[in-house]
């Protein structure tokens, strides 16, 4: 067939169906928009964040840091300096500092600005402004954006907590927005160590290494002489922890957004399907007159990829515009709430661009392929013949297909993640979801087989239609059962990991009114006197006071959490929500007085740790075995966390510090007025968070129910594009039986007693496809439960499903598709009923 | 002596315009029809043969003149009373056969029955003689796809008459037909509408269709004029 020839044909068919085909092209735009504008916003979000950190690190060939942000002393900086194969060495102190009467800390770094000139030459070139007033103790750069955060100008001053006292510093200038624009100040690294309360103490020493010096032998060589838990990093390693903490919750995203492109998929076989059905007696009449099935077979393929192609470009044009508009609106952040960063700004990405039309071309393309094959295979004379209004899809009846690929699924699912990518789950739901909807023709023929006639015209003829038509019910029913299921499985996966999250936080709430000193912050904490000023508060029954503290185990994975609590009676180990504890027969002899540690799921599968284990963890220089207990849930911290006695931490630190507490209110006591009381007695009570249990409560479910809302969104999309995927089928099934109608009428069957038929089809076919799409996405929920959610994220959800939810859904989807089956029925009926059968059919 | 025949359709001046700018599709043409009585309808393309029939199974309203079927007015029905009234007392017969592809031979025939909610036992006895008369006995259990053109038009003539209307409208029931099967299928027209005591109306282009009517009229648009008289 000529190019010419196919062009005309081609365009006649979509003039003839000119919404049919915007919206088949706007549902592969959708999902490649969707698709291309998450990969844009967080690709767009990452470089920031991974320029940002390169600017931190400079030139440096590794970095040593302390096991926590609680560092090591500063004689081991004077030691590296002087090692052989060390050019520069430039210490410094890198800090959270908490803000008085505000949320949220400031990064800032105490640097020798004459040695971080060394290895940041960026940083002298930006530093602009009073620079020798870097050497005055409270004199601090800051960043625009900082600046404009704090709403201070040079010269200006703002305050910062140090434990829970505030010391001013002075803004002395104001460090270029392009070479840093994340929030950030820089502080000589003496007057940082006087004002935020670290004399001696460093917890970072860049290391720029003499030239013909290898890094990693040096390093090799370094890791004999660092102090316990002191670790030196390359700096690429540096710059992969920072991205890996959002990696998972970015690739879940990503495949979400493909959800939608893939349902469009569907939606494109299920309007070529169609589209070729109807015009079967045009395709055999051009076979007829010449044309090879090869040719018919590329010409109706080409046409999907046409479809595709400009529906990608569509969609790649709208995803870059929209990721634009997103970072400039909300950063980088798209729900996860780790990834916001400022001023991050859209680069081009033409190969990604690329790859995102590729993928939606190829898709759509896929979806055709099945019908251009099945309407090449078809004997013309056959499809010449009237009543042939069937689509054959032989090829897809049979169970064996289907049955394996479950089957793959179902193996798939048991593989490990790779990378911390659950590489293997996703591919488990895609050969689920396939195999599921390739056994759909057979499971409907089946159902629709056992049902019962009923004795009213109207249904009986609807199911015998039903019946008859197994191809064309399965090519409607195909993008809303890939949709419907994959949304059922997000629902379920969603309530469960809600459920779990409710009973969790319940358990760790058991106080009545909670108290965070700063949080994230390094310089906010309760020194010892100011905790058992509060613990003596009258009307306050029992405190539990906790240390959180950062801790490197692997500079290829952030730092765990290492939680030192109190163990008081009430709120000993015993109330962790643990998953699982060490085997009695574990503690050896000799063992027994080894200390108690309990580790989050996190930990076991990051770092493989085991109940029973004796492992080694390292404070302030001090190394000390501990045995681990046990393992507890804990869904505040995906990278992993460790809860140890906080009297055992404090005798190996030396910090008694606290930065939360639990407080148990005396009988009689109200909420409010203990709050007041231990307001009162924190003089920077303003960055303090201060709150009764339930409020915690209701605080963090907002947050949690904000997280999920870009996956509502994306869900709501994906069924959207397979609601119009019935609708098409319900439109193209109601005008292929326009004659059928019309007999119909002829023979004395009322107008709604027609529509009534229709109904009860779409009913009876919804029916089946939402039965079939919960089943299907009941069994796609165990993988994203069990495999997915765990290999993503590190911890364990248990099952629960939302039934009224569902049930909901479900009732709203059938009652859609049993209206839209009607709506076209009248729609179908509209016209001279009686030239309807005068129409060969 | 025999009593005259009583009229089963009446059909007065009628007149159908579509577009109040252009002339009437059709403009006056008046006919009776008695029992038993079986005519044939000529006529070129576009001169109102379609728009005669929707006006007669009541799926149209004509502007002016009557339609009377038995003693009923049909322009005058609503939808639902012109339905009803095409359900007891009419039958179809299309040149495209409009079979159902997905029910049997036997419930395609059934259909009228069904609508009409006859019991079950009398159904199947009815559609077993019906299918028997058009010589389809035992063929109740196929399908559509099964059969050749002239059995699917049998089936559509036992599917008309299966619950013995009083007005049979046959459009074009030949022209998918050779002219031997053809001329099977007009034959068993003729018989079984004399059988049913009924009336009946064939709309045809060809004059060798027309001429195993009892009388062939052409239809001009203005009105209905005899052509000549098949001796039968």
């Amino acid at each position: 067939m000529s190019a010419r020839l196919w062009a005309q044909l081609t365009l006649a068919q979509w003039r003839d169906q000119p919404l049919r085909t915007l919206v088949t092209l706007l549902a592969i735009a959708v999902g490649v928009m969707l698709a291309s504008a998450v990969w844009f916003v967080n690709s767009g979000a990452l470089a920031e964040f991974g320029q940002a950190t390169r600017r931190l690190v400079g030139e440096a060939d590794l970095v040593v840091r302390g096991p926590s942000r609680t560092g090591f002393d500063e004689s081991l900086y004077p030691a590296l300096a002087a090692l052989p194969g060390v050019e520069t060495a430039s210490p410094v102190l890198e800090l959270e500092v908490a803000l008085a009467g505000r949320r949220g800390p400031l990064r800032v770094l105490g640097v020798d600005p004459f040695r971080a000139g060394q290895i940041q030459p960026l940083l002298f070139g930006e530093l602009s402004g009073d620079f020798f007033g870097l050497f005055e103790r409270d004199g601090v750069f800051l960043s625009v954006a900082a600046a404009e955060d704090l709403g201070v100008r040079p010269g200006g001053r703002f305050e910062v907590l140090v434990g829970t006292e505030s010391r001013s510093l002075r803004v002395l200038g104001l460090l270029s927005r392009e070479a840093y624009p994340q929030r950030l100040g820089i502080m000589d690294i003496a007057s940082a160590q006087w004002t935020l309360g670290r004399l001696g103490a460093l917890n970072r020493i860049d290391l720029r290494l003499a030239p013909g010096t290898a890094p990693a032998a040096f390093r090799e060589r370094l890791a004999r002489v660092l102090p316990a838990g002191v670790q030196a990093i390359e700096p690429a390693v540096e710059r992969d922890r920072a991205v890996s903490v959002t990696r998972a919750y970015r690739v879940n995203l990503n495949m979400l957004a493909l959800v939608s492109l893939l349902t469009g998929a569907f939606l494109v076989f299920s309007t070529q399907s169609l589209s070729v059905l109807r015009r079967r007696t045009g395709l055999a009449l051009l076979r007829a007159l010449g044309l090879t099935r090869a040719q018919l077979q590329r010409a109706l393929f080409a046409e999907g990829l046409l479809l595709g192609a400009l529906g990608s470009l569509l969609g790649v044009v709208a995803g870059h515009l929209g990721a634009a508009w997103l970072l400039r609106r909300i950063g980088g952040d798209l729900g996860g709430g780790q990834l916001a960063v400022t001023d991050a700004a859209l680069a081009p990405q033409p190969l990604a661009a690329l790859a995102f039309f590729a993928i939606g071309t190829v898709v759509a393309s896929a979806g055709a392929w099945a019908p251009a094959r099945d309407a090449a295979s078809r004997p013309p004379a056959q499809a010449l013949k009237a009543g042939d209004a069937e689509p054959s899809l032989a090829r897809l009846r049979g169970v064996a297909p289907g049955l394996a690929l479950l089957a793959v699924g179902a193996a798939l699912a048991f593989l490990p993640a790779v990378g911390g990518i659950p590489v293997f789950g996703y591919l488990a739901v895609a050969a689920l979801l396939f195999g599921g909807v390739l056994l759909v023709p057979r499971v409907t023929a089946t159902l629709l087989a056992r049902a019962p006639r009923t004795g009213r015209i109207a249904l009986d003829a609807g199911l015998a239609q039903l019946r008859g038509g197994i191809g064309q019910v399965t090519v409607g029913l195909a993008a809303v059962i890939v949709s419907f299921s994959l949304m059922v499985a997000m629902a379920i996966m969603v309530f469960s990991f809600r459920e779990s999250f409710v009973r969790w936080l319940g358990g760790v709430l058991p106080a009545d009114v909670q108290l965070r000193v700063a949080q994230g912050s390094d310089t906010g904490y309760l020194e010892p006197d100011r905790q058992r000023a509060l613990a003596t508060l009258p009307g306050i029954e029992r405190v539990e006071f906790r240390r959180l503290v950062p801790l490197l185990l692997d500079p290829a994975l952030p730092a765990i959490t290492v939680i030192a609590r109190d163990f008081v009676p009430g709120s000993g180990p015993e109330v962790l929500p643990l998953v699982r504890e060490a085997p009695v027969a574990a503690a050896q002899p000799g063992d027994a007085r080894l200390p108690r540690a309990w580790i989050s799921e996190a930990v076991e599968d990051l770092y493989g740790w085991r109940p029973g284990d004796a492992r080694e963890l390292s404070f302030a220089g001090r190394r000390q075995r501990f045995r681990i207990a046990g393992v507890f849930r804990d869904y505040g911290r995906s990278t992993g966390a460790i809860v140890v006695d906080r009297a055992e931490y404090a005798r190996l630190s030396g910090d008694a510090r606290a930065t939360e507490a639990s407080f148990w209110l005396a009988p009689g006591t109200r909420a409010a007025a203990a709050i007041a009381a231990i307001r009162a007695r924190l003089p920077g009570a303003g960055s303090a968070e201060l709150l009764e249990s339930t409020q915690v409560r209701e605080i963090s479910l907002r947050i949690f129910d904000r997280a999920f809302l870009v996956t509502y969104a994306l869900e709501a999309v994906a069924v959207g594009i397979g609601l119009l995927g019935v609708a098409f089928a319900a439109s193209s099934g109601a005008l292929a039986r326009r004659g059928e109608f019309a007999m119909l009428r002829h023979l004395g069957m009322l107008r709604r007693q027609v529509l009534a038929m229709l109904a009860g089809e779409g009913l009876l076919t919804s029916l089946i496809g939402v039965l079939y799409g919960l089943l299907l996405g009941g069994l796609l929920s165990l993988v994203l439960v069990y495999v997915i959610n765990r290999q993503s994220f590190n911890w364990s959800v248990e099952l629960a499903v939302p039934g009224t939810q569902l049930a909901a859904i479900s009732f709203a989807l059938v009652l859609a598709a049993a209206l839209t089956a009607t709506l076209s029925g009248r729609a179908a009926m509209s016209g001279e009923t009686v030239r309807a059968v005068r129409e060969d059919w | 002596m025999d009593a005259p025949a009583r009229a089963v359709l009446r059909i007065e001046n009628l007149v159908k315009r579509y577009r109040p700018d252009r002339p009437p599709v059709l403009d006056g043409p008046s006919l009776e029809l008695r029992e038993g009585e079986y005519v044939a309808i000529m006529g070129e393309s576009g001169v109102g043969k379609s728009t005669l029939l929707n006006l007669l199974a009541g799926l149209d309203r004509p502007d002016a003149g009557r339609i009377v079927f038995d003693d009923t007015d049909v322009g005058a029905l609503d939808d639902d009373a012109a339905t009803l009234l095409r359900r007891r007392h009419m039958g179809f017969v299309f040149q495209a056969f409009h079979v159902l592809p997905y029910l049997t031979v036997a419930q395609n025939v059934a259909l009228p029955l069904q609508l009409l909610e006859v019991a079950p036992a009398e159904r199947e006895a009815r559609v077993g003689a019906m299918l028997g008369a058009v010589g389809l006995g035992g063929c109740g259990p196929r399908h559509p796809r099964e059969l050749s053109g002239g059995e699917l038009q049998r089936v559509a003539i036992a599917r008309a008459l299966v619950h013995r209307p009083r007005l049979l409208l046959a459009d074009e029931p030949t022209g998918n037909l050779d002219p031997r099967t053809a001329g099977q299928v007009l034959t068993l027209l003729r018989e079984q509408v004399r059988g049913n005591a009924g009336a009946g109306i064939l709309i045809t282009h060809s004059l060798a269709a027309a001429e195993t009517a009892d009388r062939i009229l052409v239809l001009d648009g203005r009105r209905l004029a005899a052509r000549a008289t098949a001796a039968r």
